[in-house]
């Protein structure tokens, strides 16, 4: 499963960084960044979808 | 047990005004973007949404209640038809009003990632009518009506609610507060408060 971050909807909130923070980490605009790549580990699945699922743009996505 | 239907309606009725007071607030708190009421972001959106369910649960213990209380004398319609009740129509419509609207918003919000973004912010400013609605219904039908404590409870709760809206309302309550100011290049600070 892959992470997708649409950037065109994102606005920074910061709540994917703080939900999924072993993947993510915030920018100096409070914009997510991937730490290694946008594939999400089997443990971290969890964590993806909730982090998804309180998105307030829904900007995030998982891709299989 | 007919009476307590009745007490049960009226607890259920201010036990979801209280709830809905919190959801307000935390949802103009989750909208700032950055960590409010000493919660992280993540925690605002989540008390945000879990205190909205929390509060449909009381609603529908109060109206359930309200639907078979012999006092009440509620119909069927009247929990979904706003303002056709016989016994104060005008209060009682607020409160179908507000439960009607409060459906609309809980349920645009569960099924929002496949009515997309715009849709669901556009029902979720309902909200703003909704809060409103419900606090007039409860000042203005039931037993309790001019009671001391539920005037202290709405007024509490008005205050609460006015408080937000200042913040929201607020230069402050800007995007990216907390943040801009802590890694740009001191040279460009002033143009970023013009964005800002």
């Amino acid at each position: 499963m892959r992470l997708h971050i649409d950037w065109t909807a994102c606005d920074g909130r910061g709540v994917c960084t703080e939900l999924l923070t072993e993947m993510l980490t915030e920018d100096d605009w409070g914009f997510p960044v991937l730490r290694n790549g946008d594939t999400v580990p089997p443990p971290l699945d969890g964590a993806a979808r909730r982090a998804v699922d309180r998105c307030p743009m829904l900007a995030l996505r998982l891709v299989t | 047990m007919t009476d307590a239907l009745w007490y049960f309606a009226r607890g259920s009725g201010v036990v979801s005004l209280l709830l809905l007071t919190v959801v307000v607030a935390l949802g103009i708190g989750s909208r700032s973007g950055r960590p409010a009421f000493g919660l992280p972001r993540f925690a605002v959106s989540l008390l945000h949404r879990n205190a909205a369910l929390l509060a449909i649960v009381f609603l529908v213990g109060h109206v359930l209640s309200l639907l078979f209380d012999p006092y009440a004398q509620l119909r069927l319609l009247d929990t979904v038809l706003p303002f056709a009740g016989h016994y104060r129509p005008v209060w009682q419509g607020l409160g179908t009003l507000g439960f009607d609207l409060l459906v609309a918003l809980v349920g645009t919000s569960l099924l929002r990632h496949r009515l997309g973004a715009r849709v669901w912010r556009t029902v979720h400013w309902l909200a703003y009518l909704c809060w409103p609605v419900a606090l007039l219904h409860g000042l203005g039908t039931g037993t309790d009506n001019g009671t001391w404590w539920l005037w202290a409870i709405s007024i509490a709760c008005v205050v609460v609610v006015v408080a937000a809206l200042a913040w929201r309302i607020s230069p402050n309550f800007s995007r990216f507060p907390a943040r801009a100011d802590r890694a740009v290049a001191p040279r460009l600070r002033p143009h970023l408060e013009e964005v800002k």
